[in-house]
C-alpha cells in the first residue's frame, strides 16, 4: 500500500510537467485549431534565453519576466511572419510548416548554446517537501504554479473583455468579425500566450530534465497525450490529464510486468490511441457535432 | 470552443487534385524511364547505391501519396510500416533462409494487414487527430522492436545484418547494379499499379472521400471500408519499400526507423506535390540530397537550412514539384506556339 501511495505521489510530481506542457498545447489548439508540433522547441528556446539572461547576471525572477515578454513577442512574431499567410492553406501545409519551424529552432538553439547538458536553477529549492522523499519543494512549487496559471487563464477567459473576444474569435470567427472583433489579431494573441505558457513550462521543467536542445522531445509527446486525454478543448482537462498521465505512467511501470522504463513511451502512446478511439473528445472536452 | 462544425462548407484537409493531373504524359514517362535505365551504366557504385535508395524512398513517398493525396488521410507514421516491412524481409532472409525476392511480397502482405488493422481505429479520427495517432505509432515502433520478447528474431538493439544478393544467372554485373535494376523493376510495377488503382473504381472512391466524406457516403461509397483499404494499400507498398531498403542497406536496427524517417517521408510528399504520383521521386530526391546540401552550406545550421528550404517550398510553390512541372509545361507550350 505504501508503494502504491508513493508511486501516486511520484506520478503527480512528474504529471505536473506534463500538465504545464499540455496547457500550452491546448492554448494554441484553441487559438488556431492545429496542434503545434514545434511547441516544445519554442519552449526550449525560451528556456535557453532565460538561462542566458541569468548567465549575464539577471536575477531569477527578472529573467523569468523578461523571458515571458520575449516569448510572448516571439510567438506573435512567428504567427505574423510565418503562419498568418498559411491561415487559408490546407492542414497538411500547416503541419509541414510546424515541422520546418521545429527543425529551425532546434538547430539554431544547438548552434548558439551547443548540445551539452546544462544545470538550470530552481527558485523553490530541491529539499524534500513536507518530509516526503518522493516529492521535492521544486515539484511542489511546479504544481502550485500550474494551478495558479490555470486559475489565471480561467479568470482571463471568463471575466475579461479580451478573453471573451478570444473565445468568440475561436468558436465563430464570422460572427465575431461582424461584431467588430479583430479575429486575426486574436489568433496572434493566442500564439503569444501559448508561447509564454510554454516558456513557463520550459523554465519549470528544465531543473528536472536538465537544459539541452532536445529536452522537450519526450515531454511534448506526454504533453500531447495529456491534452488528448483531458480533451483538446479544455484547459482544466489538460491539467488533470497531465496529472493522470503522470500517475498512470508510474503505476504501469511498477505493476504491469514487463513494462520497464523502456516501454513507458509506448504506454503513453497506447494511451493516446485508446482515448482517441474510445472517447475522441477526451474526458472534459466537448464533442464536436457535425452539421451537414 | 466550437461545438458545431460546418462540414460541407469547410475546406477539405487536402486540396483536391484532378485525376488527370496525377500522372505524367506517355512521352515524359518514357524519357524518365530511359534515364533511370541508362544512368547506372555510367556512374560509380556508390552513386548506384544512392539511386537505389532514391527509388526505395520514392516508393515509400508514393505510398503515402496514395493515402494522403488519394484518400485525404494523414500519416506521420509511415516509418512504422517501413520498419515492419524491413524486419519481415530481414528475418525471413536471415532466420528462415527465404529467397530475398520472395520476402518482398510477404512483407507487403503483412504490412497490408497491419495497416488495415491500424486503419480501424484511425477511422474515427481525422485531420490533426490522425496525424497525432500515427505520430504516436511512429514514436513507439523503435521501442517495440527493441522488446526482449522478440529478441530471438529481431536481434534486439543490435539489429540484424542482411546479406546482399548476387546477380542471378551468372550475369556479369556488380551486386549494386543488380540490386538497382531489381529495385527499378519493382518500382515501375508499383507505379503502374498505383496509377491504375487511382483510375479504378476504388481510386474514385478514395478521391470522393478526400473531397467530401459525407457526400461520398451519400452516394453509396462505403467510407469505412475504403478508408481502411487506403491505409492497408499504403502500408503494404511502404512495407515492400522497407523490405527493399533492408536488402539495400544490408542492415536493420530499431533506431533506423525513428520518427525522423516518418517526417522525412511526409516532407518528401509535400515537396513532391500532394497527389501527384511522379512527384514522389522528386520528394525522395529532396529528402536524400537536401540534408547533405544543407550540411554543406553550414554544418551547425543544417537543420535550420533544411527548415528554411521547406518554408520556401511552402510559400513559393505550395503544390510542390507538380506546380513546377505545370509551369514548365506551359512555358514549353508557349515556346512551341511562338516558333
Amino acid at each position: 500500500m505504501e508503494l502504491f501511495t508513493n508511486q501516486i505521489l511520484a506520478g503527480i510530481a512528474t504529471g505536473a510537467i506534463y500538465a504545464c506542457m499540455a496547457l500550452a498545447v491546448v492554448m494554441i489548439y484553441q487559438a488556431i485549431d492545429h496542434l503545434n508540433f514545434a511547441q516544445g522547441e519554442m519552449a526550449m528556446f525560451s528556456t535557453f534565453v532565460s538561462w542566458q539572461l541569468m548567465q549575464w547576471g539577471v536575477p531569477y525572477w527578472g529573467a523569468f519576466v523578461l523571458t515571458l515578454a520575449f516569448s510572448f513577442a516571439g510567438g506573435i512574431a512567428i504567427e505574423r511572419l510565418l503562419f498568418k499567410p498559411l491561415a487559408k492553406a490546407p492542414i497538411l501545409t500547416n503541419v509541414a510548416g510546424f515541422i520546418a519551424l521545429f527543425a529551425i529552432i532546434n538547430s539554431v538553439a544547438g548552434l548558439i548554446w551547443d548540445f551539452t547538458i546544462k544545470q538550470y536553477p530552481t527558485p523553490f529549492g530541491s529539499s524534500p517537501f513536507l518530509g516526503s522523499q518522493l516529492i521535492s519543494t521544486h515539484q511542489a512549487g511546479m504544481i502550485g504554479v500550474t494551478v495558479l496559471l490555470l486559475m489565471g487563464l480561467y479568470f482571463f477567459f471568463q471575466f475579461t473583455r479580451i478573453g471573451l473576444a478570444m473565445r468568440a474569435a475561436a468558436s465563430v470567427p464570422e460572427s465575431a468579425r461582424l461584431v467588430g472583433i479583430n479575429t486575426s489579431w486574436m489568433i496572434a494573441l493566442g500564439w503569444g500566450m501559448a508561447a509564454a505558457i510554454g516558456s513557463i513550462a520550459g523554465m519549470l521543467i528544465a531543473p528536472v530534465v536538465f537544459l539541452e536542445p532536445n529536452m522537450m522531445g519526450g515531454v511534448l509527446i506526454y504533453g500531447f497525450a495529456a491534452a488528448v486525454l483531458g480533451g483538446l478543448t479544455s484547459p482544466l482537462g489538460a491539467v488533470i490529464g497531465g496529472f493522470l498521465v503522470g500517475i498512470f505512467e508510474n503505476l504501469a511501470g511498477t505493476y504491469i510486468p514487463g513494462v520497464g522504463n523502456e516501454l513507458k513511451l509506448p504506454i503513453a502512446l497506447a494511451l493516446i490511441i485508446t482515448v482517441l478511439v474510445v472517447k475522441p473528445a477526451g474526458l472534459f472536452g466537448r464533442p464536436i457535432v457535425k452539421r451537414v | 470552443m466550437s461545438a458545431v462544425e460546418d462540414v460541407v462548407t469547410e475546406a477539405p484537409a487536402v486540396e483536391a487534385v484532378p485525376k488527370r493531373a496525377m500522372t505524367l504524359g506517355t512521352g515524359t514517362s518514357l524519357i524518365m524511364l530511359g534515364l533511370l535505365l541508362l544512368i547506372p551504366l555510367f556512374v560509380k557504385n556508390f552513386i548506384i547505391f544512392q539511386m537505389t535508395m532514391l527509388l526505395i524512398y520514392g516508393v515509400a513517398v508514393l505510398a503515402l501519396n496514395i493515402l494522403t493525396g488519394g484518400s485525404g488521410q494523414f500519416s506521420l507514421g509511415q516509418s512504422a510500416f517501413y520498419a515492419v516491412g524491413a524486419y519481415t524481409s530481414a528475418i525471413l532472409m536471415e532466420q528462415f533462409n527465404v529467397n530475398y525476392a520472395l520476402t518482398l511480397p510477404i512483407a507487403g502482405v503483412i504490412c497490408f494487414g497491419f495497416g488495415f488493422l491500424f486503419g480501424q481505429p484511425a477511422l474515427r479520427l481525422s485531420g490533426v487527430y490522425l496525424a497525432l495517432a500515427t505520430f504516436a505509432l511512429a514514436t513507439a515502433m523503435p521501442q517495440l522492436l527493441k522488446l526482449g520478447f522478440f529478441e530471438k528474431w529481431t536481434g534486439g538493439v543490435q539489429g540484424l545484418v542482411v546479406t546482399k544478393p548476387d546477380a542471378p544467372f551468372g550475369l556479369p554485373i556488380s551486386q549494386d547494379m543488380w540490386l538497382y535494376y531489381f529495385t527499378l523493376a519493382i518500382t515501375i510495377a508499383i507505379y503502374v499499379f498505383s496509377v491504375n488503382l487511382l483510375r479504378s473504381r476504388s481510386g474514385r472512391a478514395f478521391m470522393a472521400i478526400r473531397d467530401n466524406e459525407i457526400a461520398a457516403s451519400a452516394m453509396g461509397v462505403d467510407v469505412a471500408l475504403y478508408k481502411t483499404l487506403a491505409f492497408g494499400v499504403s502500408a503494404g507498398i511502404t512495407g515492400v519499400a522497407g523490405g527493399l531498403g533492408a536488402i539495400a542497406v544490408q542492415f536493420v536496427a530499431p533506431d533506423s526507423y525513428t520518427i525522423t524517417l516518418a517526417i522525412s517521408l511526409f516532407l518528401g510528399m509535400v515537396v513532391g506535390g500532394v497527389g501527384w504520383l511522379p512527384g514522389s521521386i522528386v520528394g525522395s530526391a529532396f529528402i536524400i540530397f537536401v540534408p547533405n546540401i544543407a550540411e554543406g552550406i553550414s554544418k551547425g545550421l543544417s537543420g535550420a537550412v533544411f527548415g528554411v528550404l521547406l518554408f520556401l517550398v511552402i510559400f513559393l510553390v505550395p503544390h510542390g514539384a507538380r506546380q513546377v512541372a505545370i509551369v514548365g509545361q506551359q512555358l514549353i507550350g508557349r515556346f512551341k506556339k511562338n516558333s
